[in-house]
């Protein structure tokens, strides 16, 4: 530690879902350490014991209002497991939709209402750019919000007719969902997809989606911004140039994606790979190499790292040491970060494989990493839709053992969750919870390695004091943190 | 014009899904309707540029009495635990638990509102044993009392009012600000638990889709089927104060559109109903728990009346997942 530093406590940030602390301390107006704080407990996992395990896909998704539906998938795919089941061709198609309708609502959400924001600070009043940023980024007032609010509601009709509604649906169940579609239904769904697109292709990317999806390196996203600049990408690219944001925020460059939206093939199962990226390499996944250690978290009753089946979670306020109510997930013992980079990545997208080698995991990459997503995701969905056989089955019923275990992982839009449920005497015996921001913002181990985010903030530039905290709200953000899932 | 009411918006022990589900608001968007409506977002959690120490002061000036707020609304449940310290929920760079900072703007607003069946009665967080001591602002469960307890009266003379629903409709939240904007807001609109009338006077049953499966106690038996979900899969819509099926969500949808059973998620204690959420409980294979004003012996005689004269399409479309028996036409009758 050096000699001059000071401690700067930060928080409440806003634009990130739930509550966040950060503290940081300073040198010569640098971050030389972090730690972060997750300053809010609900105990979902508590409550979750002794119940009839088909509650928890009443109880679970109300874990978190932005990331619902992937509770939900988690909470169903766990069911599945413990019964031994699979959904019908069409629960499958209706569950990949419903999951993506709200991760692409999520990626929208976090560009336009959380990330976009800041950069009509004042803080950049001094840049040529400002002004325009700030006409159409700033917070409530910007003509961003005009055009983008309509269109994430008429968006989220998808899951008004294939899941009643969001959040906080129970339309998700371990044989496929509730809802089967009627032809004229089949054609809403088009409509509702088509005018998205057209949204994304008039005021987002101006361009077509498949043109975005083919952008190989960064040499080609700069000329394509170039060309383009109409578009609020490439609004976002110039900016991001400017400030610096491929400099912001690098934090182990270990990625990790359970894989996202399932094809019910046994040879490819996912549509956007599974696996680890550690040390510049692609590995497959394996999930009993995760643990969650507890050595710096308000929790109790556990000496070293768990694997989930073998977790609890015990709330202790007074634990010496412990700094925040997250746990801290680890992939063989390793620090990894998730999210819309991570799956990019792993799934071998040339652009993102050539951000990662060039800068790492970044505040660019990250961000990039999610727009690409909507230009990969929207045209995947026109495909599912169309694949829904009319008057064919969308959910198998099974039957839930009286003892057994399963787990349920998904990708929600800002990356890995997963679910691990053992059930004894017909009840929940065990139910444990790893989400995407408990690997993100986990806190230090027993190793006293500190989590992503706390190495991603390490060396930058805060200004004497700490004043300039405007980089590190980049930074925060970049990963689109949802605290109410990360301590659930 | 008159001014806008100054409203701040907070979460504590809450999912974030009553202010996901504001955003879905439509026809105009969520920032054209709150404008006609005269509300003006002082802070929101998801919405607002202010961070960090910005809001902190802004907390400060309200407090102090330097700037003036209408209207409180508090989404997700009050944290007191551990042991009443409500350190399971501290406001992030105060080092003050948010129960604290909670009682003290209630004092400020003239106005508070429960944004979500958490912040008003306690909601999903209260399940299980209620491992963090949560409770409602004005309700523990459906107990009076809650943080502010029951004699509690904001500076307009008004109880807590209880936007109830996990999540809310954005309709529900943004009538009821715009209610009280225009001034149009006391005890007469708002029912025995103080929810705003505007969507409890009617039930979860009314417009309900399934609404001939009902009559006929044609019933769903698996998750996925079209029959009424009342004998079977736990729906309690025939019991449930709210709009959800004559004012939809998300376009055309509702729980019971999409599927699957109304758990009457705008009513206190929801989240504990003392059976598996997807089952309804019987005794002697009569579901307990009957529509609220109609005498059981009549509805029994009449369910089991009508059950005989179930339609033949009604019986199978009722366990399919889609139409297997389309109606037929007189006219065509004799042609079929």
């Amino acid at each position: 530690m050096a000699g001059n530093s000071t401690r700067r406590i930060l928080g409440p940030f806003n634009r990130v879902e739930g509550d966040l602390e950060v503290q940081v301390e300073i040198d010569e107006g640098r971050i030389e350490s972090a730690w972060v704080n997750s300053p809010l407990y609900r105990g979902f996992e508590q409550i979750l014991v002794g119940k009839d395990p088909r509650d928890a896909l009443v109880i679970t998704p109300r874990i978190c209002g932005i990331c619902s539906v992937s509770q939900s998938v988690a909470a169903a795919r766990a069911l599945a497991d413990a019964q031994g089941i699979e959904q019908t061709p069409n629960g499958l198609l209706a569950t990949n939709l419903i999951l993506a309708c709200e991760n692409v609502a999520d990626h929208l959400s976090h560009f336009y209402l959380f990330f976009m924001p800041d950069f009509a600070r004042s803080d950049y009043a001094e840049h040529a750019w400002h002004r325009d940023a700030a006409e159409r980024f700033v917070a409530q007032k910007g003509s961003a919000s005009r055009d983008m609010l309509p269109a994430r509601s008429e968006w989220m009709h998808i899951t008004g007719l294939l899941a009643g509604k969001w959040p906080h649906s129970l339309a998700l169940q371990p044989g496929g969902t509730t809802r089967a579609i009627e032809p004229r239904e089949k054609l809403r769904l088009q409509s509702i997809v088509a005018g998205f697109r057209r949204f994304l292709e008039t005021t987002l990317f101006a361009d077509k989606l498949e043109n975005v999806a083919a952008i190989a390196t960064e040499d080609e996203l700069m000329a394509w911004a170039g060309q383009h600049a109409g578009g609020d990408f490439a609004h976002f690219v110039r900016i991001a140039a400017s400030a610096g944001l491929a400099k912001l925020g690098r934090a182990t460059d270990h990625f990790m994606s359970y894989g996202a939206y399932a094809t019910g093939h046994p040879n490819e199962t996912h549509r956007f790979e599974s696996g680890i990226w550690f040390d510049g390499r692609r590995e497959s996944f394996e999930q009993r190499a995760i643990t969650e250690d507890i050595s710096h978290a308000w929790m109790h009753a556990q000496r070293t790292p768990k694997h989930p089946f073998d977790g609890s979670t015990l709330p202790d306020a007074d634990i010496a040491d412990a700094y925040s109510w997250c746990k801290a997930p680890r992939y063989n013992g390793r620090v990894f970060e998730v999210g819309a980079v991570a799956r990019q990545l792993i799934d071998g997208h040339p652009l993102i494989a050539e951000l990662v080698t060039n800068g790492g995991g970044n505040v660019f990459s990250r961000v990039v990493a999610r727009l690409l997503e909507l230009a990969r995701v929207v045209p995947m969905m026109e495909g599912w839709i169309k694949a829904i056989a009319i008057g064919e089955t969308f959910c198998n019923q099974g039957k839930l053992p009286k003892d057994g275990e399963g787990v349920g992982l998904v990708e929600a839009a800002r990356g890995s969750l997963g679910h691990w449920l053992q059930i004894k005497h017909g009840r929940i015996l065990n139910y444990q919870i790893v989400a995407p921001t408990t690997w993100n913002f986990s806190p230090r181990d027993q190793d006293d390695v500190p989590g992503a985010l706390e190495q991603a903030l390490i060396g930058t530039e805060v200004g004497d004091n700490g004043k300039q905290t405007v980089s590190i709200q980049h930074i925060v953000r970049s990963f689109d943190p949802c605290m109410v899932c990360t301590v659930h | 014009m008159t001014t806008a009411l100054r409203t701040l918006w907070l979460q504590s022990g809450s999912c974030g899904g009553c202010s996901m589900s504001l955003l879905n608001a439509e026809s105009p968007d969520l920032y054209a309707t709150l404008e006609y409506a005269g509300i003006e977002l002082l802070w929101h959690p998801s919405l607002s540029e202010a961070s960090n120490g910005e809001f902190i002061d802004l907390l400060n000036r309200i407090m102090s009495g330097e700037q003036a707020l209408d209207i409180l609304c508090l989404e997700g449940s009050v944290m007191r635990g551990p042991n009443d310290t409500g350190r399971f929920h501290m406001l992030a760079g105060t080092g003050r638990p948010m129960m604290q900072w909670i009682a003290d703007l209630s004092r400020k607003a003239r106005y508070t509102i429960a944004i979500g069946s958490c912040a008003a009665f306690g909601g999903v967080t209260m399940a299980g044993g209620n491992p963090t001591e949560a409770c409602g602002l004005q309700y523990e469960g459906n107990q009076p009392g809650g943080l502010l307890g029951e004699d509690w009266h904001s500076p307009e003379g008004l109880r807590v009012i209880n936007v109830a629903g996990c999540p809310v409709h954005p309709g529900w939240v943004t009538d009821t600000l715009a209610q009280v904007a225009m001034g149009d807001m006391d005890e007469t609109q708002l029912d025995e638990w103080n929810r705003p009338r505007s969507y409890t006077n009617h039930l979860v049953h009314h417009g309900c889709t399934r609404n001939e499966f009902y009559e006929f106690k044609a019933s769903a038996e698996a998750p996925s089927d079209q029959g009424c979900m009342m004998e079977h899969m736990g729906c309690l819509g025939t019991q449930a104060h709210a709009d959800c099926n004559r004012r939809p969500w998300n376009g055309e949808g509702s729980c019971i559109r999409g599927g699957y059973a109304c758990i009457n998620c705008t009513a206190p204690v929801f989240e504990e109903p003392g059976h598996p959420f997807t089952e309804t409980p019987k005794i002697a294979g009569i579901p307990i728990g009957l529509p609220t004003d109609m005498p059981k012996a009549w509805f029994v005689a009449l369910a089991s009346l009508s059950k005989a004269a179930t339609p033949k399409r009604l019986r199978e479309n009722a366990v399919a997942d889609h139409i297997v028996v389309p109606p037929g036409s007189d006219k065509k009758r004799g042609e079929r």
